[in-house]
C-alpha cells in the first residue's frame, strides 16, 4: 500500500510535464511502431539543463518518422521523468525495458544517474544512449556514450589554458558528486605533470545556491584561472555570486566544463560574458547540418531556444542508433551494437564515428568564449575529431588513476 | 584576520536570508501551528513575480521593477496564501499529519503550474545597476546586493514585530494563539484572524522570494531549495518567538560560513545539523521558550 501511494505521489509529481509529447501509454507496440525510451531529469535540480535534451531526441525521432521511420516502422517515445533522484533513474530504466519494451532508450544527465542506470541497462541487455561529457573511465557493453570523454574536453580545456593563456595556478570549483571528484582527480594528475599548480579544490552540494564562502577562499587563493565542475543550478548562484563579489571574466577567467548556452539563458549573459567553455559543438559552429538543426529545433520549440552541445549530442545519440538500426535490419540490441562498429554520420558538430572498441564517439574539441548575446564564440578547435580514450590510455600521468 | 570577517560578513548574510525565508514561516509554522509545506512555492512565487515585472516594464525599468515586486509578491504570495487557507488549511486545524500532506501536494501543483507556465528552465531576473558590484569595508569586500538582503531582512523583521506588538490586528493574532477559545469567548473573530496572519505569513514569503533573484537562479524548483532551512530557523529559534527566529537564524548563518570555511560545504551542512539535532536534545523548545501559564 505505502508503495502504491507514494508511486501515486511520484506520478503526480513528475509525469505531468512530458504529457503534451508522450503518446498513449496504452497502445501497445504492434507492428506499426518501435517504442524507445527517453528518460531525463523533468523536475529538480537537473530539469535546467536535461528538458532541452529531451526536446531535441523527440525531434530527431520525429525527422525519422517524417522520413518514413526505421525499418518501415514509426518511432514511439515513452517519456519518463527520472526527476533529478539517482535511485528514481534506476527504476524508470527498468520500468521502460520491462513494462514498455523499449527498443533503446536515450537519457541522463549527471554522471550519478548514469551509474545507476548501467547495472539496469547491463542486467537486461538493452542498449543506452547518454548524450552528455563525462569523467571517463567507463565503457559499459550496452551504454552508446555520444558526448565527450575527458580526453575530448577536459584535457584540451587544460592545455588550451596552458599554452594560450599561461595559466600557472588553477582553483577547483565542483559539484559534489562522481563527475567532478572524478574530473578532479583527473585534472590534478594532468597538472602535477604539467606543471601547473593546484591552489584548492572546493565542492558544493547538488543544486547549492551559496557560494559566498567559496568565492572567498577562491579569492584568497589568488589562482589564474577556476576549473568550473558545477552542475545544475548552481552555476547560475556562482557566476551571480562571483561577479557580485568584483571577479569578471576579465579578473578571473573561469572555465567551464558543464555550462553551455543553454545554461548560459537561465544565468544570464551579462553575468558570463567573456567566461570560457569546452565543449564539441555550440550553435554557432559551421556547416550547413547545424543550420538545418538550428533551424529545425528553434521552429519547434521557439526561436528564443538555443541548442548546445548535449541537446545536439542527444539528437545525434538518436540518429546513430536509427543508422545502426537500419544497417543491422534489426532493433536487436547485439546487432545494433555490431552495426554501430565504425559507423560514421555527418553530425551538427561535423563528422562523428562509433569508436566500436569502447562505444564512445570520436569529436572535435573546441573551447569557446560566451559573448554577449549569450551564445558561444570558438576560439580554439582540435584538428579534426579526437579518438575518443575514456581510460586515458595514452596518457603516462594518468597511469594509476 | 580579514579572512575572518569576511566570513563573519558571509555569516551574516546568509544570516539574513535564512531569517527573510523564515520570517513567513514563524506565523504560519510558528503561531498557528500549521506545517505549510507550499511556503517554499509562496517564495518562488515572489521571485517569478519579479520576472514578470521585469518583462512587463521592460529592460529600461528593471530596477523600478525590482523595487515594485517587493509590495506586489507581499499580495502576489499572501493571496494564494489567503486562498490556501480558506479552501483546505481551515478545514484541516488540529490535523497537523494531514495539512503537511495536503500543503505538500499543493507545493507540488504549485511546482508545475510554475512549470507550465514559464518552462521549466531557469528564468533571467536582472540586477538593478545599483545592486551590481561592492564595496570594502574595514578590508572586507561586501557585495551591494548582500547589504541590500540584510537591509530588507532588517526592516521586514522591524514590519513583523511592529505588527505583532503595536497593532491591534497582531495582539488579535497573539490572543488566538495563546488561547483560541478563551479568544473566541472574547469576541476575537478567529477565522479572520486565522486568514490575516496567513496572509501575512505568505507574503513574507514572496518577499523573501524577490530578495533571492538577486543570488540564485529562479526556477519552479526554487523554494524547496530553502524550505528545511526555513523549518530549522522556526525550531532552533523556538516556536512563534519573532526574537528567537532573529537569532537562530544568525547563528545558523554564522555557524555555515565559518565551519564551510574550516572544512567544506558539504561536510558544513552535516555538522550544522548534528549541532542543531544536539542542541534540541537539551533544548526541545528553542532558544527563546514560549511562556505559558500551563501545568505542563
Amino acid at each position: 500500500m505505502a508503495t502504491g501511494l507514494l508511486c501515486a505521489v511520484g506520478m503526480f509529481a513528475t509525469g505531468c510535464a512530458g504529457d503534451d509529447d508522450t503518446t498513449t501509454a496504452s497502445s501497445t507496440s504492434g507492428g506499426n511502431t518501435i517504442k524507445v525510451g527517453v528518460l531525463h531529469s523533468l523536475s529538480g535540480t537537473m530539469a535546467i539543463s536535461e528538458v532541452s535534451v529531451k526536446d531535441s531526441e523527440l525531434l530527431a525521432m520525429e525527422e525519422i518518422n517524417a522520413k518514413g521511420g526505421v525499418l518501415g516502422k514509426k518511432l514511439e517515445p515513452v517519456i519518463e521523468d527520472g526527476a533529478s533522484d539517482w535511485p528514481t533513474f534506476a527504476e524508470k530504466a527498468q520500468k521502460l525495458i520491462s513494462q514498455d519494451k523499449v527498443a533503446a532508450t536515450f537519457g541522463g544527465w549527471t554522471s550519478a544517474s548514469r551509474k545507476a542506470m548501467l547495472p539496469v541497462f547491463e542486467r537486461n541487455k538493452s542498449l543506452l544512449y547518454y548524450p552528455v561529457q563525462y569523467e571517463g573511465l567507463e565503457a559499459s557493453p550496452y551504454i552508446f556514450y555520444t558526448g565527450a570523454t575527458t580526453n575530448q574536453q577536459i584535457i584540451p580545456a587544460l592545455e588550451y589554458l596552458k599554452e594560450q593563456k599561461k595559466t600557472k595556478t588553477i582553483y577547483l570549483v565542483g559539484s559534489d558528486y562522481v563527475f567532478p571528484r572524478t574530473a578532479n582527480k583527473e585534472i590534478k594528475a594532468w597538472a602535477k605533470a604539467n606543471g601547473m599548480k593546484v591552489l584548492g579544490e572546493e565542492y558544493a552540494p547538488l543544486g547549492s545556491t551559496e557560494f559566498s564562502t567559496i568565492v572567498n577562499k577562491v579569492k584568497a587563493a589568488k589562482p589564474d584561472a577556476i576549473f568550473n565542475t558545477l552542475n545544475g543550478d548552481s552555476n547560475v548562484a556562482f557566476f551571480k555570486q562571483l561577479e557580485g563579489a568584483g571577479l569578471p571574466s576579465s579578473k578571473l577567467p573561469v572555465v567551464s566544463v558543464s555550462v553551455a548556452e543553454d545554461e548560459v539563458r537561465g544565468i544570464g549573459a551579462s553575468k558570463v560574458k567573456g567566461q570560457l567553455v569546452a565543449w564539441n559543438y555550440y550553435q554557432t559552429t559551421k556547416g550547413a547540418t547545424n543550420d538545418a538543426f538550428v533551424k529545425a529545433y528553434k521552429a519547434k520549440y521557439g526561436q528564443k531556444r538555443v541548442t548546445d552541445d548535449p541537446i545536439e549530442a542527444g539528437y545525434v545519440g538518436v540518429k546513430l542508433w536509427a543508422a545502426a538500426v537500419e544497417k543491422a535490419g534489426s532493433t536487436d540490441p547485439e546487432k545494433v551494437k555490431a552495426a554501430s562498429k565504425g559507423l560514421t554520420m555527418d553530425a551538427p558538430e561535423g563528422k562523428v564515428t562509433i569508436d566500436g572498441e569502447n562505444q564512445h564517439i570520436y569529436k572535435t574539441a573546441r573551447i569557446g568564449v560566451i559573448n554577449d548575446k549569450g551564445l558561444i564564440d570558438t576560439v580554439w578547435e582540435s584538428k579534426g575529431p579526437i579518438k575518443p580514450d575514456p581510460f586515458l590510455k595514452t596518457y603516462p600521468w594518468a597511469e594509476g588513476l | 584576520m580579514e579572512q575572518l570577517l569576511s566570513q563573519i560578513f558571509v555569516g551574516l548574510s546568509i544570516g539574513s536570508i535564512l531569517l527573510l525565508v523564515a520570517l513567513g514561516l514563524t506565523f504560519t509554522f510558528g503561531q498557528m501551528g500549521v506545517i505549510n509545506m507550499a511556503h517554499g512555492e509562496f517564495i518562488m512565487a515572489g521571485a517569478y513575480t519579479t520576472y514578470v515585472l521585469q518583462q512587463a516594464l521592460g529592460d529600461g525599468a528593471t530596477a523600478t521593477a525590482f523595487l515594485l515586486a517587493i509590495p506586489v509578491a507581499l499580495v502576489v504570495a499572501g493571496t494564494m496564501g489567503l486562498l490556501l487557507e480558506v479552501l483546505l488549511i481551515k478545514r484541516l486545524y488540529g490535523r497537523p499529519l494531514d495539512t503537511l500532506l495536503v500543503t505538500w501536494g499543493v507545493a507540488l501543483i504549485l511546482q508545475q503550474a510554475a512549470r507550465d507556465i514559464f518552462g521549466a528552465q531557469n528564468v533571467e531576473v536582472k540586477s538593478p545597476g545599483w545592486l551590481d558590484g561592492g564595496t570594502t569595508l574595514i578590508g572586507v569586500d561586501v557585495a551591494y546586493n548582500r547589504l541590500f538582503i540584510m537591509a530588507l531582512a532588517v526592516a521586514a523583521t522591524a514590519g513583523a514585530w511592529y505588527v505583532v506588538s503595536k497593532l491591534k490586528q497582531g495582539r488579535r493574532m497573539r490572543a488566538v494563539m495563546q488561547n483560541r477559545q478563551l479568544a473566541a469567548a472574547s469576541g476575537v473573530k478567529t477565522a479572520s484572524v486565522d486568514r490575516r496572519t496567513f496572509f501575512l505569513g505568505s507574503g513574507l514569503a514572496g518577499v523573501a522570494g524577490v530578495a533571492l533573484t538577486q543570488l540564485g537562479s529562479v526556477g519552479p524548483t526554487l523554494g524547496t531549495n530553502y524550505i528545511i532551512d526555513a523549518f530549522l530557523v522556526v525550531v532552533a529559534g523556538g516556536l512563534g518567538k519573532l526574537r528567537g527566529a532573529v537569532i537562530a537564524a544568525v547563528v545558523l548563518g554564522l555557524c555555515n560560513s565559518l565551519i564551510e570555511y574550516w572544512t567544506e560545504a558539504s561536510l558544513a551542512k552535516v555538522i550544522v545539523f548534528a549541532l542543531i539535532v544536539a542542541f534540541l536534545q537539551f533544548r526541545p523548545q528553542g532558544i527563546v521558550a514560549q511562556e505559558t501559564r500551563g501545568l505542563a
